[in-house]
């Protein structure tokens, strides 16, 4: 479960979350919507632990664990997990062996043993057939030379391997096709179940056709200024956000 | 201060897991007096047991020493050397040729375990006798000449070696059994009044790996030379030759490492190569000498000529290098592309991190028709780090249709280290090509932080990016050492960052 309360937070001495109250049980699939500069980004590297996102108040916690106070790959350790908005390329870094890294990485963290290379080819395989990616992913540089919808399919793939507990999707139906969107749904819903929950940040109600949110959130001017049900997600398309703004 | 107190154990951690490498052998030793002149060169000439000739052309090359002065063009800064407060010759007291591990001096035995020398290996490198024949079955191993100190001190696999007419040996022993090839080969490429380091190794010289590779053959194993400084206040001036004849093929490896010291060391190193027609050599360096502590105290002064000739019709001479350590690396692995289409190739990664500097690259000399040359040079500056690339591409008049391409790139890690770039490019035929391209990045802080979202450390993600961007260079390594040279990135820039 991810418990946040009274989250403000800064960048560059402005702040921009004013003050966060949420909570995302084990097992469901929250939405996240807002116009842009509401500080949906800035929700998501916070709650991963970047760079210069200051915390100036509040606490985060996931499943009891302060995750404020951890470093980021003590957090993606810990099962926090963030499908980048613009996923980073890394030239020269071969895709296979990045994964296989961070997978590493990850099962130590868990206190889990490394896969070796054919364990590791295997289990990528198997997940990469399933988000429909050409095997030669695996042998490209990360991220480099993909198109967008490739992008964002090696980010779900990566949620796949890391098989974390509480995934951020940063805008991942940005730049993406009707037939790439569903592919990545997909990955998304097949990762659903009692162990796993998800906070999707989007702008549009489109992707949540597809993943159906169990609470749908507004964030406006850094606080959540409203939820709802999946139906919000409707209503905020058809009205736009200036109503909710109005009633708020 | 616990906030002080922390950093400061930080900062000895790092140096301290920094360098694996620089413990230091407890072995006796036995040393020619310390300083230079003309009775340390007879002294190194006798103790080798060497021909008249040899003692000449020593003597000729420490007379034109002296009245060179060192080269201070490099963009590297060092306090005056004292090349009289040094010792020239240090070699481990020899006893007579052990039988088995247990008659090894253990002290010797337990400095190839701790440099990670596999085990069956490290049985050979001790010099049992018996241990250097072929396994049965897998992949035949690599030969490994060890050189320690001033003296070569193990070379295994000769006999195998010496089933394809393969010689491989200290240069010591060359000059004794076949010292018609080290006549007319020795100094042909790096001439003994080359330049003031080479001149001085002429001189003092004491150890090396020789190899001959005969006409149409094919080197059966990976030929290496392990070279290891051990005692205080000493230099280490080894010279290296390798000959390979018509159509033949080699490759070959050099590692090296030394003991942590606060005083700066002397490694003065001559390698000359020579490949007749359709001959290729690779030669491949993994440097890892002390670089010296994070405060810029101690380390290896790492002063080398290597060159080598493509005296023949399309032969080859392919040099890659991994220069992670020493305080200062000044070094420019060049090709003389005599021979028609002849190809030079020059792959290269040079780390400085802390106050490490390092000013290295090639020349290539287009001298025949159709020659190639490829230049690939990644710099990676963090610390205080200073990195250079100097190279020179010369076309002659007479190399009609030479080709170059150079490329050079810099990452740089912090906002104290310096990455400079000086390419000279002098061509003197108009159907040569040539083109450079050079380029200079940072570690992005979002490649930092995507990396650490997936679970790694902030070193690891240093260490994946720079590999990425090594990447070029490290496939030209022997799949052997490729994994190594991956570790010692990453171990060479630890406390870079963060």
């Amino acid at each position: 479960m991810l418990h946040i309360e009274g989250l403000t937070a800064e960048v560059d001495g402005k702040p921009i979350l004013q003050g966060i109250d949420l909570q995302v049980p084990t097992g469901e699939v929250h939405a996240i919507m807002g116009p842009n500069g509401s500080g949906k980004s800035t929700l998501s590297y916070v709650l991963a632990g970047r760079d210069g996102y200051e915390v100036t108040g509040g606490i985060a916690t996931l499943d009891g664990r302060d995750i404020l106070a951890m470093e980021p790959e003590e957090r993606a350790a810990a099962g926090v997990f963030l499908a980048f908005q613009y996923p980073v390329e890394l030239p020269g870094v071969g895709n296979a062996m990045f994964l296989r890294t961070a997978l590493n990485a990850v099962r130590r963290g868990r206190g889990e043993s490394d896969l070796d290379a054919m364990q590791f080819l295997k289990l990528a395989r198997e997940r990469m057939k399933a988000l429909s990616m050409p095997e030669d992913m695996l042998k490209r540089g990360v991220n480099v030379g993909f198109s967008g919808g490739e992008k964002k399919r090696n980010e779900i793939l990566q949620m796949a391997l890391l098989q974390p507990a509480f995934a951020i999707l940063d805008e991942t139906d940005s730049g993406l096709d009707i037939d790439a969107l569903k592919i990545v749904a997909d990955g998304v819903n097949a990762m659903r179940g009692p162990g796993f929950s998800a906070l999707v940040i989007t702008h549009y109600q489109r992707l949540l056709d597809y993943i159906v949110p169990d609470r749908v959130h507004v964030l406006m001017g850094g606080r959540i200024v409203k939820s709802g049900g999946p139906e919000l997600a409707q209503e905020l398309e058809a009205q736009g956000y200036g109503a909710v703004q109005a009633a708020a | 201060m616990p906030a002080v107190t922390e950093t400061i154990e930080t900062v000895q951690a790092v140096a301290e897991s920094g360098y694996k490498w620089g413990f230091e052998t407890d072995i006796e030793m036995e040393f020619a007096p310390k300083g230079l002149n003309e009775d340390i060169v007879r002294f190194i000439s006798a103790k080798k047991n060497e021909p008249e000739w040899l003692l000449e052309w020593r003597l000729r090359a420490f007379a034109a020493w002296k009245t060179m002065e060192e080269p201070r063009w490099a963009a590297v800064k060092y306090p005056p050397i004292d090349y009289q407060d040094s010792y020239y010759y240090a070699a481990p007291v020899k006893k007579p040729g052990p039988r088995s591990l247990d008659e090894v001096d253990p002290e010797l035995l337990r400095t190839y375990e701790k440099l990670g020398i596999p085990i069956r290996e490290q049985a050979i490198l001790a010099g049992v006798e018996g241990a250097g024949e072929t396994p049965a079955e897998g992949r035949l191993p690599v030969a490994v000449d060890a050189v320690f100190d001033s003296v070569s001190v193990a070379t295994t696999f000769k006999a195998r070696l010496e089933k394809d007419g393969v010689i491989f040996c200290s240069i010591s022993e060359a000059v004794q059994n076949h010292p018609e090839l080290v006549r007319k080969y020795l100094g042909t490429v790096v001439p003994q009044g080359d330049n003031f380091f080479a001149a001085l190794n002429s001189a003092v010289f004491t150890d090396g790996s020789f190899v001959y590779i005969p006409k149409g053959v094919r080197c059966p194993m990976e030929l290496s030379t392990y070279f290891r400084i051990n005692a205080k206040s000493t230099g280490q001036f080894e010279r290296t030759l390798i000959i390979a004849d018509a159509g033949s093929h080699v490759s070959y490896l050099e590692g090296c490492t030394a003991p942590m010291r606060d005083e700066n060391q002397l490694h003065a190193a001559v390698v000359e190569l020579v490949a007749m027609d359709d001959a290729t050599i690779k030669y491949s360096t993994v440097q890892n000498w002390y670089p010296g502590d994070a405060e810029g105290k101690g380390g290896i002064y790492n002063f080398v000529t290597k060159r080598g000739a493509c005296r023949g019709a399309r032969s080859k001479i392919s040099w890659t290098q991994v220069e992670t350590g020493s305080a200062i690396t000044w070094k420019y692995p060049s090709c003389i592309l005599q021979g028609e289409d002849s190809v030079g190739e020059f792959y290269s990664v040079a780390i400085t991190n802390n106050y490490q500097q390092a000013d290295t690259g090639t020349k290539m000399f287009h001298i025949g028709p159709r020659t190639k040359s490829t230049i690939v040079s990644k710099g990676i500056s963090a610390g205080h780090g200073q990195n250079t690339y100097r190279g020179l591409v010369r076309i002659g008049a007479k190399a009609a249709g030479a080709r170059n391409f150079t490329q050079c790139d810099s990452l740089l890690i912090g906002d104290l280290c310096g990455a400079h770039t000086v390419p000279y490019i002098e061509n003197r035929c108009a159907t040569a090509k040539v083109e450079h391209e050079a380029t200079t990045s940072r570690i992005a802080e979002d490649q930092l932080f995507y990396c650490r979202q997936r679970g790694l450390t902030q070193e690891e993600a240093v260490g994946l990016i720079v590999n990425g961007f090594c990447r070029e260079v490290l496939k030209e390594l022997p799949m052997e050492f490729a994994v190594e040279a991956q570790k010692l990135l990453q171990i060479s820039l630890e406390g870079s960052v963060g």
